[in-house]
């Protein structure tokens, strides 16, 4: 019987796998779909308790939307830039590489700032995660996709410093990509928030 | 039978295609960009309460698409990656669902 034997070609040590698939990029998409039910949860968590708060704040009290949308939209062009990045480290270009993952996780940085804003902002509006339901699931929801964020923008920064000193060549494009889809992960998962917990209140 | 193997060794050993260029990547990032504004904009726009959630839902998941199928790749990559996130997505979707069912908001 023949196994197929095809491998990612850009993989370091790439090795023979039953499906001919790259057994890390694999690993990693089996973990986001673990992360989907995880968000799924949170989500759902947030949506059962929506409109049953005894007391305020309640969200149309609070929630900014303009502020959010311009977050939404520093978050989608992250994503623009994660691309670029990997098409340049892709391509051996170690100056684009830099520049482009510097911007993404410049870009994360503002998101995550934003959401600090964001959170002070509605403690002094007297919103904490004893206040209600709304408090409790919103920031728990929103608090691990933030947290989720940083993690990703600790990860873009040592990418970063790998591409400075040329540790970062086109054969270690594997390591940028799984790194690109946890980042657009997070995209994807504020995209399901911002609609679902800001637009549709 | 033969044929059978020869067709799934062929598909597990289809290579990947050519990801998009930067062309490419910025008219998705356009698309996206005008899509979040159709979305804030219905949200102040009176006329579309009545048809807000389905409309906001849809603008959504279209986003949602465009980013995993352009800038994760999936629409280029092999079709098992797209079974290993679309499934527990489709369950995750089926437990918000359910639960939203249970405690009475349908």
């Amino acid at each position: 019987m023949s196994v197929a034997v095809a491998v990612h070609a850009h993989a370091p040590g790439a090795h023979r796998t039953s499906t001919g698939l790259n057994s890390r990029k694999m690993l990693f998409w089996a973990f986001l779909g673990s992360e989907c039910m995880f968000f799924g949860s949170l989500i759902a968590t947030y949506l059962v308790y929506r409109g049953r708060d005894q007391v305020g704040p309640h969200p149309h009290e609070i929630l900014n939307i303009p502020f959010t949308s311009v977050s939404a939209f520093v978050l989608l062009m992250s994503s623009l830039t994660m691309v670029l990045a990997l098409a340049a480290v892709q391509r051996g270009d170690r100056r684009g590489s830099g520049i482009w993952l510097a911007a993404t996780a410049l870009l994360g940085m503002t998101f995550v700032g934003g959401q600090f804003y964001e959170f002070t902002h509605f403690v002094h509006e007297g919103l904490t995660l004893q206040t209600n339901l709304f408090g409790s699931t919103f920031y728990v929801l929103t608090g691990f996709h933030g947290t989720h964020v940083t993690v990703g923008v600790i990860w873009l920064w040592s990418l970063f410093a790998m591409a400075v000193r040329g540790k970062l060549p086109q054969s270690r494009a594997l390591d940028v990509e799984i790194a690109g889809l946890y980042w657009h992960f997070v995209d994807v998962v504020w995209i399901a928030i911002f609609t679902l917990v800001y637009l549709i209140q | 039978m033969a044929d059978t193997h020869a067709h799934e060794e062929q598909d597990a050993q289809a290579p990947e295609h050519a990801h998009p260029g930067a062309r490419e990547y910025l008219a998705i990032a356009t698309i996206l960009t005008v899509i979040t504004a159709v979305e804030v904009a219905a949200f102040y726009i009176p006329a579309m309460k009545s048809v807000l959630v389905p409309v906001l839902l849809t603008l959504s998941a279209l986003k949602f698409s465009l980013v995993a199928m352009f800038y994760m790749h999936l629409k280029f990559d092999h079709r098992l990656f797209s079974w290993l996130f679309v499934t527990p997505m489709i369950v995750a979707a089926l437990v918000i669902v359910a639960l939203l069912k249970l405690f009475g908001h349908w």
